[in-house]
């Protein structure tokens, strides 16, 4: 039985040209990127190459805006440390509840060991950002705002642009973790006001354990991780090499392959959005309906615990999730679940589905063949889903 | 996602005795939806022999609760229910091979529902322990003591523990200092009850004739993983034995600050310089857990064994107050290993 994977918002597949692309580099092409050399030029000159790649994917006026990273998580903590940093006279960050991890730790962290007052701003039952509340934490004492371009778990987008210009009224730097939209959704940084882009090879067919973070010419920065002049001395250590080249080759890819994204993905998805809730009562669809990523779909099945149900999805071949990878490992319901303040019957039964252009229709077939079967057995073993198929029998599917 | 053993996977996909037992006799119920688990166990059991002849379990949680609830009937049925009463949440995690750490919770869950259709046959009105004693983890509903009846039932010994066996502290965090509270206070009394049962012991083989002298109280360890405020230092700084006399003597003589009270031994050789650099380290440590609560500390000066602080912020008119300013006192002292007195200043004071 073929396995389906339906958790690309945790990783993707590295797509074998990706893969092809960066072989050489670890056999033939070798040299130090930073070597002067002929070892070290022609892998300059790659290097160079796949950054121009990747100022393609994003919109970027030049290719030097981009800082090659070891991936999201780095980025992130680079961008808003950083502008602690470069607007010392500031000492405040505006971002939201359901950033992932990787902000909400450290900006956590920052608010406890006193560097930083954090305006933690909150969403509304579709996950979109209380713009009042944004407008209102707003000051001239705000160094950076960093806020998510899509969310991880439900695929909710912001509208990062807009939100960069506000931020630009108050003189503040704004960053987005854009680790879940790029690859999936245009993007073009040229005329933004955004400041700073977080991105991770893996979220988009390139290899793990490297990322970028993308630098508008002109906005303040300092390094993270300082040491050699790599990556114009903005982050040292010696490159990366066949990961930045993978990395490249994934971002070309993924601006081939991004009306497929937007088009036939997007049809998976809601084929198998569609066909549950039509045939799974007392479901909800978490997310914003008409911004959202085309990939993503997070169903809640009230009255089931989403472990039981991944269970049983597994056992059958199929890999999903119950909420960010990073979290899967906790017993507490997703902080971005609990932010959009849904229902308590639903917060411990969501399940992501997260595709890719690897998905195939028939691995929609299968899920919609397997999950009604498998809520309905555990439901029938929960104690609360007999009065409570009594009260909503007739109500029908909502969408958060 | 969990690592679970065989059996663990065949109780959850084919569970034994799940759904509705018609006529049962004994229903416990326990958890709820706002906890993400909760169980029904439903039990037939014969009034005469009071053994447990059918058992059935409807359960609403992960692949450990549905595992642990099918475990469950399946060491009841055909038990008295002396015998059932006496299984434990470790009986269970022992019948499915183990239970990761992180899902120990399930099997206490499945213990209370047995506890509570027990009381419900006896016709005796059980109140889950959750409404009895004084709520610790308000974000998963737990109180001290099932906490500390876990922590006695499994010998636990750190905070993280008791969040896998029973979900507090895994929520927000901020109850994290009563839960060690409560460790060390079950520590504190297995530690003299298993001290003063050898005493007993040593004295009834040597002179059985003679009455047995008050034991020492054991040295409770320090606790790896502590995150506590100021308990953690304390205590390890007083952890050291006490003659066995100190711990009925009245509350004001054992004052660290009276002179007749025993202390550490002074640090030796510790210059002016030093002592204030560790009292500035030591102030600067607490001041993070202060600003968590919107509060802070402020060291102003040091005068001989008085160490002035600013309170500022929330702990300002807080009636808790006069708590932070001993237990910055009590960290002091067990930093320092001298007598020390914290005294709140404004903050122009010097």
């Amino acid at each position: 039985m073929k396995a389906i994977y339906l958790d690309n918002n945790a990783t993707t597949r590295t797509d074998p040209a990706v893969v092809d692309a960066m072989l050489p580099f670890f056999t033939e092409h070798f040299g130090n990127a930073s070597s002067a050399h002929s070892f070290g030029a022609e892998v300059g000159t790659a290097v160079k190459a796949a950054r121009q790649q990747l100022q393609q994917l994003l919109g970027a006026t030049h290719d030097h805006e981009i800082i090659y990273t070891s991936g999201g998580t780095e980025s992130d903590n680079a961008a808003i440390l950083s502008a602690l940093e470069a607007l010392p006279d500031r000492n405040e960050i505006v971002t939201s509840k359901v950033e992932h991890p990787a902000i909400l730790s450290l900006c956590e962290h920052l608010e406890k060991t006193g560097r930083a007052k954090v305006h933690f701003i909150g969403v509304d039952g579709s996950g979109q950002l209380d713009i009042d509340a944004y407008r209102a934490a707003l000051s001239d004492k705000v160094a950076v705002v960093s806020l998510m371009w899509a969310n991880n778990e439900t695929g909710t987008i912001f509208p990062v642009e807009g939100l960069a210009e506000l931020a630009k009224e108050h003189g503040a730097l704004f960053h987005t973790d854009a680790v879940q939209a790029v690859g999936k959704t245009p993007i073009s940084l040229k005329d933004s006001a955004i400041d700073m882009l977080s991105l991770s090879g893996h979220k988009l067919h390139g290899p793990k354990g490297i990322g970028a973070l993308y630098v508008k010419k002109g906005a303040r920065f300092k390094p993270l991780i300082r040491g050699g002049h790599q990556e114009r001395a903005r982050r040292g250590g010696t490159e990366n090499v066949p990961a930045i080249i993978g990395l490249g080759k994934a971002a070309e890819l993924a601006l081939q392959h991004m009306a497929e994204e937007q088009g036939r993905v997007k049809e998976l998805r809601d084929r198998l959005e569609k066909a549950v809730l039509q045939r799974v009562p007392n479901c909800i669809v978490n997310g914003d309906r008409h911004d959202r990523l085309p990939n993503t779909t997070n169903i809640a099945f009230e009255y089931v615990e989403s472990e039981a149900i991944l269970l049983h999805l597994n056992r059958g071949g199929v890999a999903a999730s119950s909420g960010s990878a990073c979290t899967s490992g906790s017993m507490e319901p997703s902080h971005v679940l609990k932010a959009m303040a849904i229902p308590e019957a639903a917060l411990h039964g969501a399940v992501r589905f997260s595709f890719s252009r690897d998905n195939a229709s028939e691995d929609v077939d299968r899920v919609i063949e397997a999950l009604p079967g498998i809520v309905e057995k555990l439901r029938e073993m929960s104690p609360f889903w007999a009065d409570a198929e009594k009260k909503t029998n007739d109500s029908k599917p909502v969408f958060a | 996602m969990w690592e679970y053993s065989d059996k663990v996977q065949e109780h959850f996909f084919n569970p034994k005795n799940a759904g509705v037992l018609d006529g049962a006799n004994a229903v416990g119920q326990v958890g709820a939806l706002s906890c993400g688990d909760a169980l029904k166990l439903m039990l037939h059991i014969d009034p005469v022999t009071e053994i447990v002849l059918e058992a059935k379990f409807q359960t609403y949680g992960c692949g450990s609760s549905i595992a642990s609830s099918s475990a469950l009937t399946e060491l009841v049925i055909g038990k008295t229910l002396e015998q059932a009463r006496a299984l434990t949440n470790r009986d269970i995690a022992d019948f499915l091979g183990g239970l990761p750490p992180e899902k120990m919770h399930c099997a206490v869950m499945g213990h209370e529902a047995l506890q509570a259709a027990i009381a419900d046959f006896r016709g005796e009105v059980w109140r889950s322990e959750h409404e009895e004693a004084a709520l610790v983890c308000k974000c998963h509903g737990v109180d001290a003591r099932v906490i500390e009846r876990a922590i006695r039932d499994n010998a636990l010994s750190t905070v993280e523990q008791v969040g896998a066996f029973t979900m507090a502290g895994t929520g927000c965090t901020t109850c994290y200092e009563q839960i060690e509270d409560i460790l060390l206070r079950v520590a504190t009394e297995a530690a003299a009850a298993s001290a003063a049962a050898a005493a007993a012991h040593a004295t009834e083989v040597a002179r059985p004739e003679t009455v047995a002298a008050a034991p020492a109280a054991a040295p409770v360890a320090p606790r790896p993983g502590s995150l506590n405020l100021f308990s953690a230092a304390v205590r390890a700084a007083s952890s050291a034995p006490a003659p066995a006399k100190a711990i009925v003597r009245p509350a004001t003589e054992s004052s660290p600050l009276s002179p007749a009270s025993p202390l550490p031994p002074p640090s030796a050789g510790m210059t002016n310089l030093k002592k204030i650099r560790l009292i500035e380290e030591t102030i600067e440590d607490l001041r993070v857990y202060l600003r968590k609560d919107g509060g802070d500390c402020e060291l102003i000066d040091v005068d001989g064994s008085n160490v002035l602080v600013s309170l500022t912020g929330a702990c300002v008119g807080c009636q808790m107050a006069s708590v932070t300013v001993s237990g910055i006192q009590e960290r002091l002292m067990a930093k320092l290993g001298v007598p020390i007195r914290v005294i709140p200043v404004g903050r122009n004071a010097h």
